[in-house]
């Protein structure tokens, strides 16, 4: 990655519909899920937040900051991640797409029944994008830059980038990245369903030749991203490497993707580039592989000119967990560092026969898990607008 | 005086500024005492409007202090 600085990640945490820390979240990319959208049912933020703070915020804030506290539990704790004493070097950046659009729906409705004088004055700090990253940098007073990207369902892929950025170019120690999303509901669902982007059958089923749009997730993610330096300064046990990352407009259309892949493929490439690696030295591909008609197409267009008919291994986490939307990324990314500490690259779940139509050369990882040396990963998203954004993770130490 | 003005508006501050009904006494400043802000104050009268039934004027909102200062004010519109 350009900068001065190699970015290190050092914790991990997540919160799904499978429950709560990264043995859930890994328990849950190797078995098909049950058919249907995956809320994170009988949510619960008590263990995380007080009665008073989870009266005034977002589910998606609360699940935030339950994956936050999660990965800087994971990274050693708090304390020790600000033990130098500058709380202004440590910083956050997260990605959401939706943001507090169920608060929003919802106070509209009190609104509608009982008039201007029942919306919760609380209803602006709920709903604003930045909130979720505002909760967290309050949680562990840092207060280094504190901001939130927005870019549909690559938002994860693109806020872990940005994070990486403010380490290796110096401006940061430490930042707390990932995405959330709570919008698994009402008008959001609706309007999903309405633009034939839900699957009929239940079942997100990436690169299947039966494939018919995806079910619905809640959750977050989060990261613990330090500069190498410094976390080896503090004996940080190191989990993976953020070596290079890219974004890229497709120009296009609101919704369809390229469907050449080219604008995928450029910055696939520029990733690379980023990472001064070569496709030969990617060792598995963490597809964005929503199981859309047209966005699968696309993906394996935009592989096959990066990587040839001779790429490597090609998973999608979205046929277990459902899609995250803002948090997907960041959800894969903390995949992929799972993938790395077991060396094992979890099958696309849902996927039982390969669509012919999909370019060829797609190595599909499908039926079971793949034993796995770890090596360079290319983790890709994609989102509504265009956005095109990748991360090339890398093992720790190499 | 009515117990019941006082028990509601008790309610109200017990779920909205999460604080035990044993701290909410009628001398209980919101602010210093129970802990609300510009916000949960706001919050809290709209919680109190609901439960009694009645429509609160905002200046006489304004100079709510303690929670007799609330009883009052819900009292003078009952």
């Amino acid at each position: 990655m350009r900068g001065d600085r190699r970015v290190v990640v050092t914790g991990l945490g997540s919160v799904t519909a499978a429950g709560a820390g990264r043995d859930a979240l890994w328990a849950d990319l190797l078995a098909p899920p049950s058919p249907g959208h995956r809320p994170v049912d009988g949510w619960d933020a008590t263990p995380w937040m007080d009665r008073a703070a989870i009266r005034h915020t977002d589910r998606c804030t609360q699940l935030a900051v339950a994956a936050a506290e999660l990965a800087v539990s994971d990274a050693g704790g708090a304390k020790t991640l600000t033990a130098s004493g500058r709380p202004e070097h440590a910083g956050v950046v997260l990605g959401t797409a939706l943001a507090g659009v169920t608060t929003m729906e919802r106070q509209s409705l009190v609104r509608e029944a009982r008039g201007d004088k029942r919306v919760s004055p609380f209803v602006v700090p709920m709903i604003m994008p930045n909130a979720a990253a505002a909760a967290v940098s309050q949680r562990f007073n840092w207060q280094g830059p504190c901001e939130t990207l927005t870019t549909a369902c690559s938002s994860g892929t693109h806020a872990i980038a940005a994070a990486a950025r403010l380490i290796a170019y110096g401006i940061c120690d430490t930042v707390l990245t990932g995405g959330t999303e709570a919008a698994a509901y009402g008008t959001v669902l609706a309007g999903f369903r309405n633009m034939r982007a839900l699957s009929g059958t239940g079942r997100t089923r990436p690169f299947d030749s039966g494939r018919d749009g995806f079910t619905v997730a809640e959750g977050a993610a989060a990261l613990v991203l330090e500069a190498e330096d410094t976390a080896q300064a503090r004996g940080a046990r190191i989990l993976a490497e953020v070596l290079g990352a890219a974004s890229t407009a497709d120009a296009y259309d609101v919704t369809m993707p390229l469907p050449d892949g080219s604008g995928a493929a450029r910055c696939m490439d520029l990733a690379l580039r980023d990472a001064a690696l070569a496709p030969s030295d990617v060792a598995q591909i963490n597809a964005h592989g929503t199981g859309t008609l047209q966005g699968d197409l696309a993906e394996s267009r935009a592989v096959q000119r990066i990587f040839g008919g001779d790429g490597p291994p090609v998973t999608s986490a979205k046929g277990a967990t459902g899609h995250v939307f803002g948090a997907s990324g960041a959800l894969e990314a903390v995949a992929v560092v799972l993938s790395m500490t077991h060396r094992l690259i979890p099958p696309v779940q849902g996927l039982t026969d390969p669509d012919p139509e999909l370019a060829p050369g797609l190595d599909l990882v499908r039926g079971k898990p793949r034993p796995w040396t770890p090596g360079p990963v290319l983790s890709s998203s994609f989102g509504f607008g265009g956005h095109n954004g990748c991360l090339v993770l890398g093992p720790a130490g190499a | 005086m009515s117990d019941a003005v006082f028990e509601t508006v008790r309610s109200c501050a017990v779920e909205v500024l999460q604080v035990a009904p044993e701290e909410v006494t009628m001398e209980a400043d919101f602010t210093d005492h129970l802990g609300a802000t510009s916000l949960t104050l706001v919050e809290l009268v709209m919680a109190i409007e609901e439960a009694c039934s009645v429509d609160l004027p905002d200046d006489g909102v304004e100079s709510v202090r303690t929670v007799r200062d609330a009883c009052e004010l819900v009292r003078a519109r009952i």
